[in-house]
């Protein structure tokens, strides 16, 4: 079959088309496609029901259909079918439900959403049944570290490159002194660690460090001990909840004021629920974001017209590793799982989400990432107008080098 | 500049008197569940639920019929008391004989109701509700700024535990319910209305957990799960206080805030664990809580 | 159920053949070992709460405490997993050990509260503790071989033997029910004080009852972390303890097989209700039911509260009164009182 490949959205040149159009019409429908059980099918486990439901949810499975249709738009013919599961913040049922799909319903590409313990039970059971995984929501970095699979592709984010770019960005816009406000448990404090490093490395310093419980409501006394502190920065390591009941606390007690308050993991549905008031002037690292090129506006205002929400960089992501996948299949000729992900580990990603990026051996989707601000009420022209851009990290600086890697199967 | 254990004096006094604000805080929100225990034998375990729902009605009043803080501070306790009222007349009063499991068992399953539909309504992630114009901005204490929002909380908080506990210890109503809840039989002989008392004394309790949902609207995230987080240490609260007694759960209320305070200075990670310590202490040397009957 | 009848050794053997046979016939294996788990979890909370007439509101730390101890046996120190089964048991055992002896010394919603507060203490150790990996769960757990021979990779084998291990633990539970201990065990449930004033120590009565339903308890959480091949924090938080009271109460509270059945529901339909939705959808047409699959906690919370109005004896506990009832009409005698609790 032809290498004719559909870029993204946008239209192919017409004798590629014709082309195509030809080969198709002589090759007949089917003979072109290996495919298990005569059809493609795409698996959705992410937390719908309970904290992290905003961010990716339900409507994240919106985003995948609509990948489907778009693709199904060009290649009548085949076969696609989505299946999705609510996960419940509950790596058992993520786990159970993946098994029975690749068991019992003959599953192809496995889409993982929000919550790191649900995705790495995932990645296990994909790896175990040799089909992809690709990791949308979760921020873990074990993903592709020492818990890497030739099977894994993590996909948006994750803590190492907001680590990296947060912690670089902000440095070099001229928050040189930090102080940590950090979530108690293993994920808020590698958070701390990592963007502790980057600061010192490029030439920041951290003055101390404060650790609350998980689901602290009330930050008042942390919120005094950052303040005695001095620094120009406070770095929330943190995440949902917390992040909300601290940026509000900081408001309340001043410190908002006299500190630049930094999320270290925030998204847009954070700053919509704290209103531009209470985050203006906040940075924050994203992936995408939705009004960031003339593609990716069309494609939220597709996304807006069926969810009446702007889309997050979790949701996008999910349409554009779909599509992405497709079009490997497509291109690789089958759906076998060794063959889909040699063939998504050698194409560049050029779409409404990223631009020249790339799946690097140990899964990692490198693309570039943005340090943004959180405007003013005043600059915001709409109700999700909500970030302007600060600068763009290239991917290789942004993501963990090849190098510094704990991935046990790749070849340095 | 003198200091405790290593932390600077101003530090720590500031420390004490956030805790007293917390505590306070504590303090209202426990009134309403030790209320529903103390006269009614009801282990109401929606409680938190409820908080949330003052919190997303006084949002709610904000966003549809623009009713800033002041009117839902008054509007959402009634509304919310009166769908307590309903439910207590509808259902929680058929398990009144029973053991106490059903009552926390059927309320437990109504938490679990309210906060799916408020999360399917709403979303996770949260609406925001800004102070009041009239409390923004912060005094300057000397030790520590404190905001005028948070001074105001301790201030409601107290006045309404003060008068809540007053009604109930010192004024006729106060003995007629008690009473009501002793000895039903005789009460009625003497003609109170007692299944009318007890329903009213449930709305009242749900009106206290909404009232603290509105305080907290303005400093603490609005969004379905907000009460499950604090469900837990309220009943701590009330079980250290003991469950039969009002001051007992405003004392502890207000003492909690200021152990976890201490701690967040002290040894931050635990502050989180501290107040299960002191119930599994308290309960094994004071079975019935500090200031509980022996039931 | 009267243990013995002719009716019940039937009943009882039509299961088990059906559960032998389930997995030929096509049903999934691993939700199938997932109920199993969650069944014997629902079994070892019930003959605590409606045998001895405890209500725990902790036992997910049981749960939780043995899912790590084993998960760690088999991945950390290579255990085979029948030694790694049995560590997780021992270590709930012992923590049911501790947490029981400071809880027995007080009854009713003091000892549950107690409960509470010690599983929450638990739970944030896991939190915080390096070992557990916290919200990454532990995860890649093996199953091994059993014994050095039985490799237990194929969901299919794995499933006998947990089946196996169910059957084995449902009747070591009847076995107890049955046993002079179990009478002394209901007797003090049923009135401390003549209990005690006929000699029992009513307290270490308690303990030991408390100390085996943490270990079957324990059991469970050992056999799931062997079934999906990971532990994670959901295990111990106290969401998990209300979902198995859950399950024993709609299953049928000091029924010996109501927690069976509570737990193929809630199990199901924590897996299934999209599915159900779907169906449901197609059926009668209204779309709105196709939205089922966000919303289990609505579901679960509407079963609870029908299940406290009106079904309180749970499924089983109502089935088997309509029967006594029936039998007791057919027999021209009036209804003979049921052994379950209120």
């Amino acid at each position: 079959m032809s290498r004719s490949r559909t870029p993204g959205v946008s239209g192919t040149s017409p004798w590629l088309a014709a082309a195509a159009a030809l080969l198709a019409l002589l090759a007949g429908p089917g003979q072109a496609q290996k495919l298990s059980d005569g059809a493609i099918r795409i698996g959705f486990i992410t937390d719908m029901s309970s904290v992290y439901s905003d961010l990716d949810g339900s409507a994240g499975g919106i985003a995948i259909q609509m990948a489907i249709d778009d693709f199904k738009a060009k290649n009548p013919g085949l076969a696609i079918e989505l299946m999705t599961a609510d996960h419940q913040n509950k790596a058992d049922i993520a786990s159970s439900k993946a098994r029975e799909w690749f068991d019992q319903k003959g599953l192809d590409l496995l889409i993982g959403g929000t919550n790191s313990g649900a995705s790495l039970a995932m990645k296990t059971v994909a790896a175990e049944k040799k089909k992809p995984f690709i990791s949308i929501g979760a921020g873990t970095s074990k993903l592709t570290n020492e818990e890497c699979t030739p099977y894994t592709v993590h996909y948006a984010y994750d803590t190492i490159a907001l680590a990296n770019v947060t912690g670089g960005a902000v440095v070099r816009a001229g928050g040189k002194s930090w102080y940590f406000l950090t979530a108690d448990y293993a994920f808020g404090q590698s958070l701390e660690k990592d963007t502790s490093a980057v600061v010192s490395a490029n030439g920041g310093k951290v003055l101390g460090a404060v650790r609350h419980p998980l689901n602290a409501s009330d930050f008042s006394s942390f919120m005094l001990q950052a303040q005695a502190s001095g620094a120009q920065i406070l770095g929330l390591a943190n995440a949902g909840g917390d992040t909300i009941n601290a940026i509000k606390a900081a408001n309340e007690f001043g410190v908002a004021g006299s500190m630049k308050l930094v999320g270290l993991l925030m998204f847009n549905t954070d700053v919509h629920s704290l209103g531009l008031e209470l985050t203006k002037g906040m940075y924050m690292t994203d992936g995408w974001t939705w009004n960031q090129s003339e593609e990716s506006r069309a494609w939220s205002k597709r996304f807006f017209d069926k969810v009446k929400r702007m889309p997050s960089m979790v949701q996008a992501g999910d349409y554009s590793a779909t599509l992405q996948y497709l079009q490997a299949v497509k291109a690789a000729g089958t759906d076998d799982g060794d063959a889909v992900m040699a063939q998504l580990k050698k194409t560049r990603i050029n779409d409404m989400f990223a631009k020249d990026a790339y799946i690097r051996q140990d899964g990692r989707m490198i693309h570039d990432m943005r340090l943004v601000q959180v405007k003013t009420p005043a600059e915001s022209q709409a109700e999700w107008d909500l970030v302007k851009l600060v600068e763009i990290v290239p991917g290789e600086k942004a993501y963990q080098s090849l190098a510094d890697s704990k991935c046990p199967f790749i070849r340095k | 500049m003198s200091s405790v254990l290593g932390v600077p004096l101003p530090a720590l006094l500031a420390q004490l008197l956030l805790g007293l604000v917390n505590g306070s805080f504590y303090a209202l929100l426990s009134l309403g569940l030790a209320v529903i225990f103390g006269l009614l034998n009801v282990i109401n375990f929606s409680h938190g639920a409820l908080y949330m729902m003052g919190a997303m009605t006084a949002w709610m009043g904000a966003q549809y019929l623009g009713l800033g803080y002041w009117p839902m501070l008054v509007l959402a306790p009634l509304a919310i008391g009166a769908l307590g009222v309903l439910f207590e007349r509808l259902l929680l009063r058929r398990l009144y004989g029973l053991d106490h499991l059903y009552g926390l068992l059927l309320t437990f399953g109504a938490t679990l109701l309210i906060e799916g539909l408020f999360r399917s309504f709403f979303g996770a992630s949260g609406q925001p509700y800004p102070v009041p114009e009239l409390l923004r901005g912060s005094a300057n204490l000397g030790f520590m700024v404190l905001p005028i929002y948070r001074a105001w909380v301790v201030v409601v908080s107290l006045l309404i535990c003060a008068a809540t506990w007053f009604v109930i210890e010192r004024t006729p109503l106060g003995a007629r319910l008690r009473a009501g809840t002793e000895n039903p039989a005789l009460t009625k002989a003497f003609g109170v209305n007692v299944p009318r008392l007890i329903t009213l004394t449930y709305g009242f309790g749900v009106a206290l957990a909404a009232l603290a949902g509105v305080l907290a609207a303005p400093i603490l995230q609005v969004q379905p799960l907000m009460g499950s987080n604090l469900i837990i240490v309220v009943f701590a609260v009330v079980v250290i206080g003991g469950m039969g007694s009002i001051a007992g759960a405003i004392l502890t209320g207000l003492a909690l805030g200021v152990v976890e305070g201490l701690t967040r200075v002290f040894y931050p990670p635990g502050s989180s664990t501290v107040v299960f310590v002191v119930m599994a202490l308290v309960l094994l040397l004071r079975p019935a809580g500090l200031f509980g009957r022996q039931t | 159920m009267p243990a013995g009848s002719s009716a019940t050794r039937l009943g009882y053997g039509l299961l088990l053949a059906l559960a032998l046979l389930l997995p030929q016939a096509g049903v999934y294996p691993v939700f199938l070992m997932d109920v199993l788990c969650f069944a014997l979890f629902a079994c070892a909370f019930n003959l605590l709460l409606g045998y001895a007439g405890l209500l725990s509101f902790g036992h997910a730390a049981f749960f939780g405490a043995a899912a790590y101890a084993t998960g760690h046996a088999l991945r950390e120190w290579g255990l085979a997993p029948e030694l790694g089964l049995l560590f997780g048991v021992a270590v709930a055992a012992l923590l049911g050990l501790v947490i029981g002896a400071l809880a027995i010394r007080r009854s009713g919603i003091y000892f549950s509260m107690i409960t509470l507060a010690l599983a929450q203490m638990v739970y944030f150790l896991f939190l915080q503790a390096p070992f557990t990996h916290g919200e990454d769960g532990l995860q890649g757990v093996p199953r091994g071989q059993l014994f050095g021979v039985l490799g237990l990779n194929s969901d299919l084998v794995l499933y006998y033997l947990v089946l196996g291990v169910f059957v084995a633990c449902y009747l070591l539970i009847q076995r107890i029910v049955d046993s002079p201990f179990g009478r002394v065990l209901a007797a003090v449930r049923d009135n401390e004080p003549r209990a005690t004033s006929l000699g029992y120590d009513t307290a270490r009565i308690r303990l030991l009852a408390f100390v085996l339903s943490a270990s079957l308890a324990g059991l469970a959480g050992a056999l799931k972390t062997l079934v999906l091949g990971f532990a994670a924090l959901t295990d111990a938080h106290w969401t998990t303890s209300g979902l198995v009271i859950l399950m024993v109460l709609v299953g049928g509270v000091g029924t010996l097989f109501g927690p069976v059945v509570g737990a193929l529901i809630i199990v199901g339909l924590e897996n299934r209700l999209g599915d159900i939705g779907a169906a449901l959808a197609k059926i009668t047409g209204i779309s709105w039911f196709s939205g089922l699959g966000e919303a289990v906690t609505i579901v679960t919370g509407c079963i609870f509260m029908v299940c406290v109005m009106a079904f309180r004896r749970g499924l089983v506990g109502e089935a088997l009164d309509a029967w006594r009832r029936r039998r007791g009409a057919q027999a021209g005698v009036g209804a003979s009182p049921g052994e379950l609790s209120a």
